[in-house]
This record gives structure tokens, C-alpha cells and sequence, in this order.
């Protein structure tokens, strides 16, 4: 062999962890994300129901329930402050949508909020991919109620494209209770409005004694 | 213009420092014996004649019967790039072959990659585990032999796992 001898780029000491220093580090968290994945893929085999409003057939063609639920619903949808959140091609959509042409500040929520404590919607833009599952899922739970979801594009509402793929949760459904569905690969930014708009139609038809809004 | 070696003079080229290596050629490729990977890399890079100084890609492909290993050579100094191939996993139990991260720092990910979705495990490497997968996945995806469809799932439709349960 002519040249100089090629060293080892992470500098591994002579004799230490024949796996490589780097894995000796990192293996066990590894691990614990595997575990927690895996939970999951096996915890969550059927689809949340859909959290569908039951209004009482004499309330069915009145909006105003009363003028306190009037006053709060008109409050609650006049400020959805969705999470800062993408996760595929989908979630440029979203981003447009939010920007000058489309302006999602006329529905009083332009501010896309970087915390999920201060938001109250979680558009699921794009592939959701059982490792990324734990996170959403984790980001849905540090969301205060009342709280919505509204999946967006195919991906998120079954997998899509990928549907039958070795590593796409099919439908977000599996992950947590969905609103309102906004169907399209992507969907162009109006019909996530749309979408928005239904939502903001559902919130208008909640009753401060009736079903309580945006759980689980 | 880039030159492109041609198979049959790189494995001249490569069996005149080290003898015995060079599996076959063909056209612009050259098949290596997969126990002499780590010597002929580490020569193709360092020897004056080639200074193939960047991995430009390492990937691997399923035959059925066995794996390919794919190296995609380019050399900034000599404006050159070379292909070599590397058969292993014949019969498809095990399949390892030599890592070349002590050789090209960036073999690193794409070895990861090839053991992730293949299941070719490379000996040496530093920090050799999954790399978009998680951990405790069952098997490697991108094998012609995988059960792509994980029946455990259901579709979105309720109800829908309890169908399948009949169907088994
Ligand atoms: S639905 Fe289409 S555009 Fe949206 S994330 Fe999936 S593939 Fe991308």
C-alpha cells in the first residue's frame, strides 16, 4: 500500500466500542424512540370517530343557540390561531395561503402561532409518517381545549398516495380525532379556506349546554 | 469534459496495484470482489493515476438471488468518474461488505441508508444503525421479499380492522 494511512474521521480511540463512538452515544435514545413508535403503531389500529355535532332537531335551522353562545362561538371563531406546523409538499399550500394573494387574516387568524399553548388549530399539512406520529401526537396534547383539527390533502386523510406504504400512518384519523377534511394532493389554498370556512361553521353551532367543543 | 473510465482499463488499471481484486467488467463498470473493496477504494483515492477524492453516491440494488453494491466515483484533481460494483448476499442470508467511511467521510448517511432499506450491513462503519426507520422496525423495506402491506392497520373507514381480522 503506497500513500499516507487514512485516518479514522471521527477519531475513534484504538480499543474503544467496536460499534463507533458516535453509536455508543446515541444508540439508547434510539431506543426509546423505537419503543415509543412502535406503541404507537400497535396501540393504534382503529380510526378516532369523527367528532360530528349533534344539534337537536328544533335548534337545526338556527344558528344563535343563545346570546351568551352566540357572543363566545363568534369570539372562538373569529380568532383560530393555527400551529405553526408542515409536514410535506401540503404544507406550502398552507403557506400560501397564509400569505398576500390568499390572506387568512381576513378569517382573524393570521398569526400563526409557534407554540402549540397558544394555539386552537392544528392543520395536518402533508405525509404523516408513524415516526413523526409520536411528535403531532404530543403537540395535539399540549394544545388547550377547545381545540380542532382539520386534515389537509389526501396523505393526511389516508395515507393518500402512499396508502399501503411501509411507513405512512393511513388517515391521521389513527392519531387524533379530526374536524373537517379538505380533500386534494395538494388542495389549492382555497379549498383549505374552504375547509376553514367549515370549520368556523361548526364552531358557530356549538352550545354552552350542549356537547363541549373541540375535545376528544 | 469529465472522462469516464471504461471498465475493461479501470480494472487493468486497478488489478496492476492490487492483483486478484477485479471480479469482471463491462462496459463502464467494474465488478470488485467484495473482501478487497476496502484496499482498491483506498487506492483509487490516494494513488496519483486516479484521486477519487469524492463519493458522489453509494447505493445498492436487489437481484433476487443477490445484492449489488453500486460506487460512484468522481476525482475533482483528474475531472474524472468510475463505477464500481460489488456483488454480495449471494443465497440472501447475510450480506455484509467492507465500509468505506474511513475512506470517503461521506459513505456515512448512504451506508446508513443501504443497511436501513436493503439490509446490507457494511463492517467498520462508525455509527452503524437505522437511518430514517426507527429502531425495532422488522425487516428492511426496499427487499423485493418484504410483505409491503402491514395488515395490522386498518384503512380509515370504522370498523374496517375488524374486517380484515375475518379475511386472515
Ligand atoms: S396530499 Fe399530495 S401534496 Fe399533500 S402531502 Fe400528500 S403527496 Fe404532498
Amino acid at each position: 500500500m503506497t500513500g499516507p494511512k487514512l485516518i479514522d474521521p471521527y477519531g475513534t480511540p484504538a480499543g474503544a466500542d467496536p460499534r463507533g463512538a458516535l453509536q455508543s452515544i446515541t444508540l439508547d435514545l434510539d431506543r426509546t424512540e423505537g419503543e415509543s413508535v412502535n406503541k404507537m403503531k400497535s396501540t393504534h389500529l382503529e380510526p378516532f370517530p369523527d367528532p360530528v355535532l349533534e344539534v337537536p332537531d328544533d335548534l337545526k335551522r338556527s344558528v344563535i343557540v343563545s346570546s351568551v353562545d352566540y357572543l363566545l362561538n363568534w369570539a372562538r371563531k373569529s380568532s383560530v390561531f393555527p400551529l405553526q406546523s408542515g409536514l410535506a409538499c401540503c404544507s406550502f399550500e398552507m403557506i400560501s395561503a397564509a400569505m398576500a394573494r390568499f390572506d387568512l387574516a381576513r378569517f382573524g387568524m393570521e398569526a400563526m402561532r409557534a407554540s402549540p399553548r397558544q394555539a386552537d388549530l392544528l392543520i395536518v399539512a402533508g405525509t404523516l409518517t408513524w415516526k413523526m406520529a409520536v411528535p403531532l401526537r404530543r403537540l395535539y396534547d399540549q394544545m388547550a381545549e377547545p381545540r380542532w383539527v382539520i386534515s389537509m390533502g389526501v396523505c393526511a386523510t389516508s395515507g393518500g398516495p402512499y396508502y399501503q406504504s411501509y411507513s405512512v400512518v393511513p388517515g391521521v384519523n389513527h392519531i387524533m380525532p379530526v374536524d373537517v377534511y379538505v380533500p386534494g394532493c395538494p388542495p389549492r389554498p382555497d379549498a383549505l379556506l374552504y375547509g376553514i370556512m367549515q370549520l368556523h361553521d361548526k364552531i358557530r353551532r356549538y352550545s354552552l349546554n350542549g356537547q363541549a367543543a373541540g375535545r376528544e | 469534459m469529465t472522462t469516464v473510465w471504461s471498465g475493461g482499463a479501470l480494472a487493468e488499471a486497478i488489478e496492476a496495484f492490487a492483483p486478484g481484486s477485479v471480479e469482471s467488467s463491462a462496459g463502464s463498470d467494474v465488478w470488485l470482489k467484495p473482501e478487497s473493496i476496502s484496499t482498491v477504494c483506498e487506492g483509487l483515492k490516494i494513488r496519483s493515476e486516479f484521486k477519487f477524492d469524492l463519493l458522489s453516491s453509494l447505493t445498492a440494488v436487489d437481484y433476487i438471488d443477490h445484492f449489488e453494491v453500486v460506487y460512484h466515483l468522481t476525482s475533482l484533481p483528474m475531472n474524472a468518474s468510475a463505477v464500481l460494483k460489488s456483488r454480495v448476499g449471494h443465497g440472501r442470508t447475510e450480506a455484509s461488505i467492507a465500509s468505506v467511511v474511513p475512506i470517503w467521510r461521506g459513505a456515512d448517511y448512504q451506508e446508513r441508508e443501504v443497511w436501513d432499506l436493503m439490509g446490507i450491513r457494511f463492517d467498520g462503519h462508525p455509527n452503524h444503525k437505522r437511518i430514517m426507520l426507527w429502531e425495532g422496525y422488522p425487516g428492511h423495506p426496499l427487499r423485493k421479499d418484504y410483505v409491503t402491506y402491514d395488515q395490522s392497520i386498518a384503512s380509515t373507514a370504522p370498523g374496517a380492522a375488524d374486517s380484515l381480522k375475518g379475511a386472515e
